[in-house]
């Protein structure tokens, strides 16, 4: 038997929103329409995003030897380690909900916390598909305007959260070591 | 749509080939993979909930004009507040901002409304609490906010 408190906060969320959703809609609440429609469009995304990146993210959790990554993008990596990691992440497209795995598997491998925000600087400012899209619509002058500055203000952003992380010790949540709790 | 089926194709051509090569660390990939989201399935439902419960309530044409009036210093707050917390896609996000510059919203309130939208994340802030606990969550959005405002001034200086 299953205590209520075992499961997880978000099912209970979900369910609770489609109660109300429900309610809403049998008593001709025109708002309980636009919630479905709004959980439609994004979730009709969701559902093939989430399970092709989590899929790739465990094909290459069993491909990637550690070694590559903590030596490329370790600790020691220094200069060519951002370089190389900002050069990966402008190659990624998607929300930035999908980077979070992408950073975690990074780490997990061996790559520094300076990295993993250094990735994240450059996945949601210098994505090439996004840029291209912001040519089209903004023009290249506002979208080199706009990296430019960019990229020196994630870089700076990552010392500072890779310094915090540091002298707080914290790192990234071992997603394994909860899933071995879970089976107990 | 073209660009989800471009990573269907990539993963199914992944996940064959990887069989192909070995079969065995293929179905322990796909496993943990597969753990992995369920793992984090709950935080995922909290970010949709709370995505169509913003929309529901804000939808993406009162955003627009509401963005279409704001100017100034109030205009770049508001707005990185609005960024913030929204959640558009770049396919859609970028056509709305054309539509922007097209009606005169000054640029640098282009800059931050795309820095926030995309650096930004007060509803993913339960998924990424999961990967990166509660402290380097607030830290971490906080200082791309305090960013995004930055780069939206200094776009505003240049052009």
């Amino acid at each position: 038997m299953k205590k209520i408190s075992d499961i997880p906060f978000g099912y209970i969320v979900a369910l609770i929103f489609a109660l109300t959703s429900f309610v809403l809609i049998v008593l001709e609440i025109p708002f309980g329409k636009q919630l479905v429609r709004e959980f439609t469009a994004f979730s009709s995304e969701m559902v093939i995003i989430l399970p092709c990146i989590f899929i790739l993210i465990g094909l290459l959790d069993v491909w990637i030897p550690k070694q590559l990554i903590q030596q490329h993008i370790g600790e020691e990596s220094g200069f060519r380690g951002a370089v190389y990691v900002i050069m990966l992440a402008m190659f990624q497209g998607g929300p930035l909900y999908g980077a979070f795995p992408t950073v975690h598997l990074l780490w997990k491998k061996g790559c520094s916390m300076r990295n993993v925000f250094m990735y994240l600087g450059a996945f949601s400012s210098l994505k090439i598909p996004m840029m291209l899209f912001e040519v089209n619509f903004l023009g290249w002058k506002f979208t080199l305007a706009r990296a430019a500055i960019a990229l020196p203000v994630f870089v700076i952003i990552a010392y500072i959260m890779a310094r915090y992380a540091r002298v707080k010790g914290l790192q990234m949540k071992n997603l394994t070591y909860k899933e071995t709790k879970g089976q107990q | 749509m073209s660009k989800n089926l471009l990573l269907v194709s990539i993963t199914l051509i992944a996940i064959i080939v990887s069989a192909v090569i070995n079969k065995q660390k293929t179905a322990l990939g796909l496993r943990r993979g597969i753990k992995m989201f369920m793992a984090l399935l709950p935080q995922f439902l909290v970010l949709l909930v709370l995505v169509s419960i913003f929309f529901a309530f804000v939808p993406q044409k009162t955003l627009a004009s509401f963005l279409m009036q704001q100017a100034g210093w109030l205009g770049i707050i508001v707005t990185a507040i609005i960024g913030s917390i929204a959640l558009i896609p770049a396919p859609i996000a970028y056509p709305l901002t054309g539509m922007l510059a097209q009606n005169g919203v000054p640029l640098s309130i282009l800059a931050v409304f795309i820095t926030t939208l995309m650096m930004v994340g007060i509803l993913t802030l339960p998924v990424e609490k999961a990967y990166f606990g509660l402290p380097l969550t607030i830290l971490r959005n906080f200082l791309f906010l305090v960013g995004a405002l930055i780069i939206g001034l200094l776009v505003g200086v240049i052009l």
